[in-house]
């Protein structure tokens, strides 16, 4: 199998995102893939380099200085025709659900979501992935070639460093991109915290945070004082205590760190869809009833206002 | 202006969804079945566009079976103008319904597209990406802000680096996200009042299409559970087992 791996960029920058993909790649076709990075003035190439691909090709133009799906479909479709890839993937994220559709829509080519597993029997890909808000897992059968995928990152983890560098390639965009939609601004950040997707530890908390500065005191001071992430409800993004990029679930953002602390979280299917696969799960919540107990390695009926400061105190001291 | 919306028959989000006893598809028997609610929320911005004046005509279309027709009659009750179901029992995979869609968009002709951005029974998250790659036009995925004005869109959109805005000209596809808006309440007489509202029933061979599934779902079953551990009972009590037993901090 021949695989093009898509580098998740934000036009400027090379994305540790990409690296569950590679992972991917060094389990299905160690000897046979090459890596896509697209933008303008690239940066952070090295961080694709040093696990085996035949080559990292780069695209660099102004009219991809920002990443629309519009404009890095075509330059993807088109290398994947070049390549003959058998297999174009990225790493399941609102980057590659917006592009890598597009791509699989140019290529009349099926596509698997967020895959878990993936294996080969006869000449047919069969691949798992969660379905029904992740309630279920489906197996799916696909045939023919090319196929697009993308790859759930907590399934696939990290590739292997192979010591040896793959030689950087700077290759052409095709000579029409379309330039209809414009890009406007972004604002939002994890403000100098670990990217929710990739920390070790995740702090979440549910819609009693009451208020953003409640939400940023209890539940940000917990997550710093352990070094990780906040996470958040849809009930809580959607009364406008935390920034909806914090969301956790079917709908949000998938983690399985190895810690998730779940504050003053009901445990609907919905949140659990998106971290129900984390090493250890903490619930602390007032309800003894309350689902997410049912999914907690350790369970705190307590109120989260008269328990967590000395939580985090506690936790700075273990730590100190 | 017109705007075209298409409609999925879900599970309702919150039904107990469990595999059924062949393995091969999930447990059908007394499931209520709803509008995708993310389709919802693009009917519902639609309505508005037009009750605001920016739109003349909302157009709901959904494919599957006969029973399709209840969720666009939901649909006409919420407001759309008139209902397309394009009848078929053939299991299709996310291109083939993208390739229905871009047929009765061709027929239909609307200056915009709203869909959800996900159907939260396969979760596939690819047909308005996939339909705008058919019908080469503009796309935004994941809004959680609409703004028309002079022949464009603006869009905020929500990403994982947090909330993108860019500018479309139209027509383009538009995929919903959760916070574009709440959708109204529809009571069981305004579904009984819609019912004078023209449903159409076309077929895939009506539209020229012809559709190959080239991917097959084989098998559903429930993901290894997660056993409940134990109960503590202070902080105190948590933070050595997480230290000595979970060794995680
Ligand atoms: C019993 C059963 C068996 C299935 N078997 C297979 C199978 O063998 N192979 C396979 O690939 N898929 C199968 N599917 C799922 C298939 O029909 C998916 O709906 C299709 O692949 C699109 O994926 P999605 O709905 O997740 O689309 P998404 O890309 O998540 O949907 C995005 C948007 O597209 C629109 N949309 C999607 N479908 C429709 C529709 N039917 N009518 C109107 N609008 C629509 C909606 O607006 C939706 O919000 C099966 C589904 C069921 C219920
Ligand atoms: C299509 C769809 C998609 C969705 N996607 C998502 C998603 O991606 N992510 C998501 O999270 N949700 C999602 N939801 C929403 C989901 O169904 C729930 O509504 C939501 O997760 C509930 O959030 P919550 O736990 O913060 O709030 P609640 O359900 O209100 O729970 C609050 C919890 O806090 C406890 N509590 C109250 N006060 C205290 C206190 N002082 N100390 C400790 N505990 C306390 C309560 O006992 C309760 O268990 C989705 C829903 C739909 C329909």
């Amino acid at each position: 199998m021949k695989i093009l791996i898509v580098a998740e960029t934000d036009g400027g920058r090379v994305s540790e995102k990409t690296l569950p993909a590679i992972a991917f790649a060094q389990q299905q076709s160690p000897d046979n893939f090459t890596i896509l990075a697209i933008g303008e003035n690239l940066q952070c190439i090295e961080t694709l380099t040093g696990y085996g691909a035949q080559a990292v090709l780069t695209v660099n133009h102004p009219a991809l200085a920002k990443p629309l799906a519009e404009r890095y479909a075509p330059v993807i479709a088109h290398h994947a025709r070049q390549l003959g890839a058998d297999a174009i993937v990225a790493t399941t994220t609102t980057f590659s659900r917006d592009v890598l559709a597009r791509v699989a829509g140019l290529l009349d080519a099926p596509m698997l979501s967020d895959i878990i597993a993936l294996e080969t029997a006869n000449g047919k890909l069969v691949a798992k992935r969660p379905i029904y808000s992740a309630n279920l897992i489906g197996t799916f059968e696909v045939e023919g070639s090319p196929v697009v995928i993308t790859v759930r990152g907590p399934a696939w983890g990290k590739p292997n460093p192979t010591g040896a560098q793959s030689p950087v390639q700077s290759a052409e965009a095709p000579a029409a991109i379309p330039q209809r939609a414009e890009w406007l601004g972004l604002q939002g950040g994890s403000g100098g915290r670990p990217d929710l997707t990739q920390a070790r530890v995740v702090v979440s908390g549910g819609r009693p945070l009451k208020d953003p500065e409640t939400f940023e005191k209890y539940i940000g001071g917990l997550a710093d004082a352990l070094g990780g992430a906040v996470g958040a409800t849809r009930a809580a993004v959607d009364s406008g205590i935390a920034p909806n990029e914090l969301q956790v679930g079917q709908t949000g953002k998938t983690v399985a760190p190895e810690l998730y602390i779940a504050v003053a979280v009901s445990g609907s299917v919905q949140h659990l869809a998106g971290m129900k696969d984390s090493k250890v799960i903490v619930a602390i919540n007032t309800d003894p009833e309350a689902p997410i107990f049912q999914v907690a390695d350790y369970g705190l009926v307590a109120d989260l206002y008269q328990v967590l400061p000395e939580l985090t105190e506690l936790v700075k001291n273990s730590r100190a | 202006m017109k705007i075209l919306v298409s409609v999925k028959r879900v599970p309702d989000p919150y039904a107990k969804i469990t595999p059924n006893a062949t393995g091969a598809d999930i447990n059908r028997d007394g499931l209520q079945m709803a509008v995708n609610p993310f389709d919802e929320i693009a009917l519902e911005e639609a309505i508005r566009l037009k009750e605001a004046g920016k739109a003349s005509e909302v157009v709901a279309v959904s494919i599957g079976g006969a029973e399709s027709q209840e969720q666009l009659r939901t649909a006409l009750a919420m407001g759309a103008d008139r209902a397309i179901l394009v009848q078929t029992d053939a299991l299709l995979d996310a291109p083939s319904v993208a390739k229905i869609l871009a047929a009765v968009y061709q027929r239909e002709q609307p200056q915009l597209m709203l869909m959800g951005k996900q159907a939260i029974d396969m979760d596939e998250n690819q047909v308005g990406q996939m339909l705008a790659a058919l019908l080469d036009l503009p796309q935004a995925t994941f809004a959680s802000k609409i703004t028309l004005e002079n022949g464009s869109a603006i869009v905020e959109r929500e990403t994982d680096n947090g909330i993108e805005t860019l500018k479309t000209p139209l027509p383009a596809i538009i995929t919903a996200d959760l916070r574009l808006n709440e959708p109204r309440y529809v009571a069981l007489t305004g579904i009984v009042r819609a019912r004078s509202k023209p449903l159409e029933t076309l077929t895939p061979a009506d539209l020229g299409v012809q559709v190959q599934t080239r991917m097959r779902l084989v098998k559903v079953e429930a993901p290894p559970a997660r056993k409940a551990g134990k109960r503590v009972s202070d902080v105190h009590e948590l933070v050595r087992l997480l230290r000595e037993e979970a060794r995680v901090i």
